[in-house]
């Protein structure tokens, strides 16, 4: 018996922006959060599942274990999974690092395997307890010898402190790696939900350069996923990655090369010229590629034509700069949700000039709860959205659905979007139940 | 108890449960939390959240705040929030760190109250309870604050403990309205699904309270102690069993006097139902009255103690709760620790979220084609 709870119009004033008005990097106000029903984007259970045979154990009170068990449990995954419950008694009486211990053991002793590595969660809690979890590793690597354990972290309260739980988690996904003699021709990607797709340059340069590439996705057990760590370089394109990368450079060795995703031919040819400077092969001639791109977009546009465009921060690491190429090649971009700006301060700047009318929208901000599903572009259009977000706010079923860049990069990454774009163009989704699916890609048991 | 669960999942927390509870009233309801109780409740235990734009927030609290006590940032946000949104009431539940740092939760609801001249509740959960606590500390103080007196509607009645969390959207809430009305009830209220905050408020006029889940007594008690409202515990299952409840909403109109239909269990039973124990109970009693035979139950979750019922609050408790068993009927996120019993599906939306949604079963409509799963006819 569901009734729609009746509300006058909201006006979009602090939800809305014209990007020339927004400031950097925050170009909404802060205050209370509200979350829209779109779940594409992977949390720390997804991405910790990345650990080909690990289990993870989180240890937190109910609520927080809510969300995570039944991540697993849709992402089918709850053999690989168990829980400690926090309860209030642990609070007061100060014996949660033997809750931590005695938990463990007692899992470990259930499984019907011992598991080579544990992922073990801890929470916003354990921080203001001042749990010694230094003492529950020394412990548990004491009692446990053959199982690898790793400190990873579910805690929120942090996430203006330092390093966010997606940065650490990114981080300790590789934390569980080995020293081992480095292989001057072995190469990983590291710190993506979704491998890098073998037809982008990125890939190519290296294999064909007579590289071996390893990337999480593609290990299937944990000796495999332990061979990564004999890569002399790490490749790194996610900006939530980079101090992961920087970890594993001082533990092991392993040089790394920041080649943001990105979605400005100039940008791409620099990185890809580093890489092939990194792995000491000769630099190549792009402009092949580029013109590939240029077909694509021209192409996609002829099929588009003006229709409203709207792009979220799922779909990638740097919507502005994708905003930014899309206006270039003359799509009607219109909106961009987002609710920081992160690296694209230089995207963001040449925006506000190259583009002053084009709509900065929040995602969190209290009104959005009412801002969706009804809006069209200025002459009544349809949107085309890019991302699930932006389907979600402007509910439109003809929508890219991408999240995390879905391994897409470079010149081939742009080929392949203006390819999606053409075809959620043409054909609709059913954005209602795909957008809902946690962790996209990342496996679905709904 | 090691409070592990190396298999099983975990129930929906109080926080959830006051968001539940209060989701179709029109209000404005903030998890006072940092980050992920907003997408944790809405995607696992708000069916309704796609359909009905019910205004759930989270606070956002920040490291810095907790660690300076910093209230204001939250009050003035609320207000804001609540000075251009007009909401009908305010609700503020907390969550495990602001515990920690001693959040007056009756305190802040107080000087919002003041500032925004819209009535505010401060509920102390933690989400170290289950959602339960949460829905019954939420309907106690609706039915303290946002009931008044009225004269009484003959042969009237409210439900009370009706959310998702234990009966799903699935038509249980508009069947038990027919069924109700078809008995020559007026109904009043749905505490509080398809009900407003006005229905709520004209509470006071049932001549009795209907608890159809073990979150609705509190609120029961408390109508019985401001009007007098005799109430009956039990929620309708089956043909025989509903014809029971409904007969005793008729008396205990008629002698005011309360009545509890949940009757004591057999631990023994080797058939186990495992969930929330009116409902549980209830289904119980219904089994027994239609050829079930004797049936253990077994509660996880906040209840009244009440003779043969089987607590067991983690996954080694419930293992053993569950020895002797031949059949389990519980939800599915349970059978892996029931792998040598034959084993009768029944989602449970506080435990699997919106993993079997379409598996949902209407305890109205859908207790033959149960009752017959469940005896093998």
């Amino acid at each position: 018996m569901l009734k729609k709870i009746e509300r006058t119009a909201i006006d979009k004033s602090c939800a809305a922006v014209r990007i020339a008005d927004a400031k950097f990097p925050a170009p909404f106000r802060s205050g209370l959060e509200y979350s829209a029903p779109a779940r594409g984007t992977w949390n720390i259970v997804h991405t910790g599942m990345l650990v080909p045979e690990g289990h993870e154990i989180f240890v937190c009170a109910a609520s927080c274990l809510r969300g995570v068990v039944l991540t697993a449990a849709e992402q089918g995954t709850s053999d690989r999974f168990s829980t400690i419950a926090v309860r209030e008694n642990n609070l007061l009486d100060g014996d949660m690092e033997q809750l931590i211990i005695d938990g463990v053991g007692d899992i470990l002793s259930k499984l019907p395997k011992r598991p080579p590595a544990v992922l073990l969660y801890t929470s916003c809690v354990h921080h203001f307890t001042g749990c010694d979890l230094k003492l529950v590793y020394r412990r548990l690597r004491e009692k446990y010898p053959d199982v690898d354990f790793t400190d990873c972290y579910m805690n929120p309260i942090m996430r203006k402190s330092g390093l966010t739980p997606d940065q650490l988690m990114r981080r300790q996904l590789y934390s569980l790696l080995k020293k081992q003699p480095l292989d001057q021709k072995s190469v990983n990607i590291i710190g993506n939900d979704f491998a890098t797709l073998p037809s982008s340059e990125l890939v190519a340069i290296i294999k064909e350069g007579g590289y071996t590439l390893r990337e999480i996705q593609d290990c299937r057990s944990y000796a495999e996923y332990q061979q990564m760590a004999t890569a002399s370089l790490n490749i790194v394109y996610n900006p939530a990655a980079k101090a992961g990368a920087a970890a594993l450079e001082r533990r092991l060795g392993q040089k790394y090369l920041y080649l943001p995703l990105s979605y400005d031919y100039d940008e791409i040819v620099d990185g890809l010229n580093t890489l092939c400077d990194a792995l000491h092969l000769p630099r190549q001639d792009f402009s092949r590629r580029i013109a590939d791109c240029e077909a694509a977009m021209e192409k996609a546009k002829a099929v588009i034509g003006d229709t409203p465009i709207a792009i979220d921060y799922t779909l990638c690491y740097r919507p502005l700069s994708l905003a930014r190429l899309l206006l270039r090649k003359g799509f009607n971009v219109q909106r961009v949700y987002l609710d920081g700006i992160g690296e694209e301060k230089a995207d963001f700047e040449a925006l506000q000039k190259e583009a002053p009318d084009l709509m900065l929208y929040a995602t969190v901000e209290v009104k959005m709860r009412f801002l969706h599903g009804e809006d069209a572009g200025a002459g009544g259009e349809h949107f085309l959205a890019l991302g699930q977000k932006a389907a979600y706010f402007t509910g439109s079923d003809n929508f890219v659905n991408i999240v995390e860049c879905g391994g897409l990069y470079g010149f081939d990454g742009i080929i392949r979007l203006a390819g999606e774009m053409e075809d959620a163009y043409l054909h609709k989704k059913d954005a209602r139940r795909l957008i809902q699916i946690k962790g996209f890609g990342g496996g679905c048991c709904l | 108890m090691k409070q592990t669960a190396s298999f099983i999942s975990t129930y929906s927390a109080d926080v959830f449960g006051v968001a539940s509870a209060l989701y179709e009233l029109g209000g404005m309801t903030i998890m006072h939390d940092a980050s992920g109780c907003n997408s944790t409740y809405n995607t696992h235990d708000e069916p309704r959240w796609y359909d009905i734009d019910s205004m759930v927030y989270i606070s956002g609290i920040s490291e810095m705040e907790a660690v300076m006590g910093d209230d204001g940032k939250l009050i003035d946000d609320i207000v804001q929030a609540a000075g251009e949104l007009s909401p009908k009431f305010i609700a503020l539940a907390g969550t495990p760190i602001p515990m920690m740092i001693g959040t007056d939760y009756k305190a802040v609801a107080s000087v919002i109250e003041k500032k925004t001249g819209i009535p505010a509740f401060g509920f102390a959960t933690n989400g170290m309870h289950d959602y339960l606590s949460g829905i019954s500390m939420a309907f106690e103080a609706f039915a303290s604050r946002m009931t008044r007196p009225m004269e009484v509607v003959p042969h009237s009645v409210n439900v009370l403990g009706l959310t998702p969390l234990d009966f799903a959207v699935c038509g249980y809430d508009r069947e038990l309205v027919s069924r109700l009305q078809a008995d020559g009830f007026t109904v009043l209220s749905t505490w509080s699904m398809g009900c407003s905050l006005e229905d709520i408020g004209r509470s006071a006029a049932a001549e009795v309270n209907l608890v159809v889940s073990w979150c609705g007594l509190a609120a029961a008690k408390k109508l019985k102690a401001m009007y007098g409202t005799p109430y009956v515990i039990g929620a309708p299952v089956g043909q025989k069993f509903t014809a029971e409840v409904l007969d005793a909403l008729h008396r205990a109109a008629e002698d005011k006097t309360c009545r509890n239909l949940c009757q004591p269990a057999s631990p023994e039973g080797t058939t186990v139902l495992i969930g929330e124990s009116v409902t549980s109970l209830s289904l119980a009693a219904a089994l027994r009255r239609e050829g079930g035979g004797d049936v253990r139950v077994i509660c996880p979750v906040c209840c009244e103690s009440q003779p043969g019922l089987v607590r067991a609050l983690d996954e080694d408790e419930l293992v053993k709760a569950l020895a002797g068993a031949e059949t389990v009927v519980a939800d599915p996120l349970y059978q892996p620790i029931c792998k040598d019993k034959r084993f009768v599906r029944l989602p449970h939306e506080a435990f699997s979220g919106r993993l079997f949604r379409r598996e949902d079963v209407n305890l109205l409509t859908g207790f033959d084609r149960l009752k017959r799963e469940l005896l093998g006819e």
